[in-house]
């Protein structure tokens, strides 16, 4: 593969975001979306472009360095790709929702003065996430990874003169400085163990890894794989939203609705998915780590799947949604379905994206009104968005043949096939989501787009569907959340699609048990209408249509009659009042303790003024003795005399 | 019978009176001035006294010269001090304390 092809395929998007970003006023507004249009249309281009060498014309994966940027201490720095077909796929995805969301902002942002910038941010991202899934090494990892954080704070905190959007993106920021920490710890254990940054030296070096222990605590001695994959873990469920590291997803709702979309739904938020994928060679040594991630990726899929049956902001369900898919995600990564976690991943990249793109574009026609319960009726009038929405929704519960099906249904098989401790527990959790992803889904299609009309006056009068820059990627998008699972399960899945860049090892691969019962799409689609999940997913639809139109007094009473269990869910679990009252308030009091007590008392008060009084006070001392008086003079010389003869003489 | 002891005795006595003069007053510098004359002297009784103890002539010597200096120095002393009367209108030593820093 001709590295230089595989350059531009970043660099478009950079060159597209510095002009945009840079000679904005120059180019103007149809210039900044042209250019970074056609920049980021041409990386997805070429990434097809690899796709199809890599899939069809059977070019062997890259693997090389193109340009090296320092040697320390024989620590290569180097800037590299490794392109082998999971890497493909994640340029795929990221090329194609990037361009969906450029086009549709074109109409979402319409009459935004910072038209401009966005359009330079939103280029920036896809370089910055494509430099993370391309790179070969843990450094470029590492770069990607804090340039698309950076990007993410840039645009949450978008619209800032809002103080609650630079609250929450200082919240995001502060949030996945945390997690970033562990996987900075990850990467440094890595370095520390293999000498290399380098995947291919590491994943090499795992089983050796594995045999050396490290002893954190005196008298608990860890596999050092174990801490090196929890601490590269920890990374993910920063950048991947997971319990406890979860809260700043919801509040990046603040940010313009493309952003929530392409970074906070299809792309960014999957980078720690992605990147555990790409580690697999290292966690596949690791029980104890995979049984972590199961367990936390479990935890996320059930309960802020709750989180999303209560909330009436329409953005805010479909991100609590997506951070249950995260954990749906993450639970097939615990149970080494690394495959199914990255299919999971493209699916849910369309559908969710598509959802998305469609609450923005209700809330664009609703002149930007986000409460549900202000819509309603919204089916004939907004018809393009009702039925694509429609088509995401159900990709989304898993109805079978759509995409979400497909990859939802293999995730659940396959943490069923799972024997890793933990699985039981992932299994309740994936199984009981089911029933809630359909119900807050279809609540919210219910409540959106059907029943009577709820609009205020103030809707009703500047109510207009939106155009087809915005109708367009809805329809875009709604194509593969309806076909890719059928095309693409058989290969990716029980094919050989990602070839060694995952590794699985054999006592723990439960994808190639599925995959004896797997005759075809369509024979998987109809065994599952025998399943628990499908029958769930029906009931969930029905709850949601009994609860919203035909009896919405029973979801009043319910809510007055479980009315602890709804402040909690109103609380978040109190996570956030956790955070800020317990976490945020001691360290600001451990940081005011330490400014008294360290900088102003010891530092300030004893050591700088302290040493300055010290001298004062007793040169108030000395001139007393100085008092001018000739008899105080010769008193304090007969003094000196008698003491020094007493010394002479007494010989003291 | 008169001994050696005795004459510095005196002396001792002599000398101790004068240091407590010179930083017990508080008032005149008239009096510190003959204070420093008194110190001179007993320092000259203890010449005179070893000079005779001994059967040698130089102590009594020195003492001609201690006598000689002595008088120079009242004679500046005083001269300085008629000075200091015109400038401040005061011989009290307790407002003298211009050395002081």
């Amino acid at each position: 593969m001709n590295p230089t092809l595989l350059l531009w395929i970043p660099l478009l998007p950079l060159i597209a975001a510095v002009l945009a970003g840079l000679f904005g006023k120059l180019i103007g507004r149809t210039g900044a979306a042209a250019v970074t249009i056609a920049g980021v249309a041409a990386s997805c281009v070429l990434a097809c472009v690899v796709m199809k060498q890599l899939l069809i014309d059977g070019v062997p994966s890259f693997n090389g360095a193109v340009y090296q940027w320092l040697v320390s201490d024989g620590i290569n720095m180097q800037i590299g790709f490794l392109v082998d077909r999971l890497t493909a796929l994640m340029m795929v995805v990221v090329t194609f929702v990037s361009l969906c969301v450029h086009v549709y902002t074109m109409g979402y942002m319409h009459d935004d003065p910072g038209y401009q910038r966005f359009f330079s941010y939103i280029s920036l991202f896809t370089f910055s996430m494509l430099m993370l899934v391309m790179s070969n090494n843990f450094l470029q990892l590492f770069f990607g990874w804090e340039a698309v954080g950076v990007v993410s704070y840039l645009l949450i905190g978008f619209w800032y003169t809002r103080p609650s959007a630079i609250f929450a993106n200082m919240k995001a920021f502060l949030v996945n400085r945390v997690g970033d920490f562990g996987f900075l710890l990850g990467i440094a254990g890595v370095l520390y163990f293999t000498g290399s940054l380098d995947y291919e030296v590491a994943f090499k070096a795992a089983p050796q890894i594995a045999g050396e222990s490290l002893t954190l605590f005196p008298g608990h001695a860890w596999s050092a794989l174990t801490v090196i994959c929890i601490c590269l873990f920890i990374g993910a469920m920063g950048k991947s939203a997971q319990v406890p590291l979860h809260v700043w997803l919801p509040d990046s709702m603040e940010g313009p609705t493309p952003i929530s979309a392409l970074i906070h739904a299809a792309t960014m938020v999957t980078a720690g998915i992605f990147m555990v994928a790409r580690m697999s060679p290292l966690f596949e040594y690791s029980d104890v780590a995979l049984s972590f991630v199961l367990v936390i990726g479990a935890t996320t899929a059930l309960f802020m799947g709750f989180l999303g049956v209560i909330n009436n902001d329409i953005k805010r369900v479909v991100a609590y949604s997506t951070l249950s898919q995260l954990g749906y995600m993450t639970v097939a990564l615990g149970a080494s379905a690394y495959s199914v976690a990255i299919f999971h991943l493209m699916t849910h990249a369309f559908f969710k994206a598509l959802l998305f793109l469609a609450a923005g574009a209700v809330i664009v026609a609703m002149h930007h009104e986000q409460d549900m319960r202000k819509m309603g009726g919204l089916r004939k009038r907004m018809p393009v968005t009702y039925w694509t929405s429609l088509i995401g929704a159900l990709a989304l519960i898993g109805t079978p043949f759509f995409s979400g099906f497909y990859s939802k249904d293999a995730l659940i098989e396959a943490v069923h096939e799972s024997q890793r401790p933990g699985a039981g527990y992932a299994w309740f959790c994936v199984l009981a989501g089911v029933f809630f992803t359909a119900l807050y889904t279809f609540r919210m299609i219910f409540m959106t787009f059907h029943g009577k009309s709820r609009l205020d006056h103030h809707a009703e009068e500047h109510f207009h569907d939106v155009h087809w820059d915005m109708k367009a990627p809805l329809v875009a998008l709604a194509i593969p959340s309806l076909l890719i699972g059928y095309l693409a399960i058989g290969p990716l899945l029980f094919g050989d699609f990602f070839g060694t860049a995952i590794v699985v090892q054999e006592k723990n691969d439960v994808v190639a048990e599925i995959g004896h019962e797997f005759h075809g799409p369509i024979s998987f689609a109809m065994h599952a209408l025998m399943t628990p999940p499908f029958w769930l997913a029906l009931a969930g639809v029905l709850a949601a249509w009994f609860f919203v139109l035909k009896r919405p007094d029973l979801a009043a009473l319910a809510q007055l009659r479980f009315n602890w269990l709804y402040r909690l869910l109103v609380n978040k679990y109190y996570f956030d009042w956790f955070n800020e009252n317990v976490i945020a308030r001691a360290s600001r009091l451990l940081g005011s303790a330490l400014w008294r007590g360290g900088d102003r008392a010891l530092i300030d008060g004893v050591l700088i003024d302290g040493s300055a009084h010290g001298i004062g006070r007793l040169a108030g001392v000395m001139r007393r003795m100085q008092s001018g008086f000739l008899y105080s003079y010769a008193f304090w010389m007969i003094v000196g005399l008698v003491l020094l003869l007493g010394w002479f003489l007494l010989g003291l | 019978m008169i001994t050696l002891g005795h004459m510095l005795g005196l002396s001792a006595v002599l000398f101790a009176l004068s240091v407590a003069g010179i930083f017990i007053n508080r008032k005149n510098l008239l009096l510190l001035l003959m204070c420093v004359e008194l110190l001179l002297l007993a320092a000259n009784f203890n010449f005179v006294a070893f000079s005779r103890y001994l059967g040698q002539i130089d102590g009594q010597v020195f003492v001609f010269f201690i006598l000689t200096v002595a008088a120079a120095e009242s004679a500046i002393g005083l001269a300085i001090l008629v000075v200091l009367f015109r400038e401040r209108s005061s011989i009290n030593v307790e407002e003298l304390n211009k050395l002081s820093g």
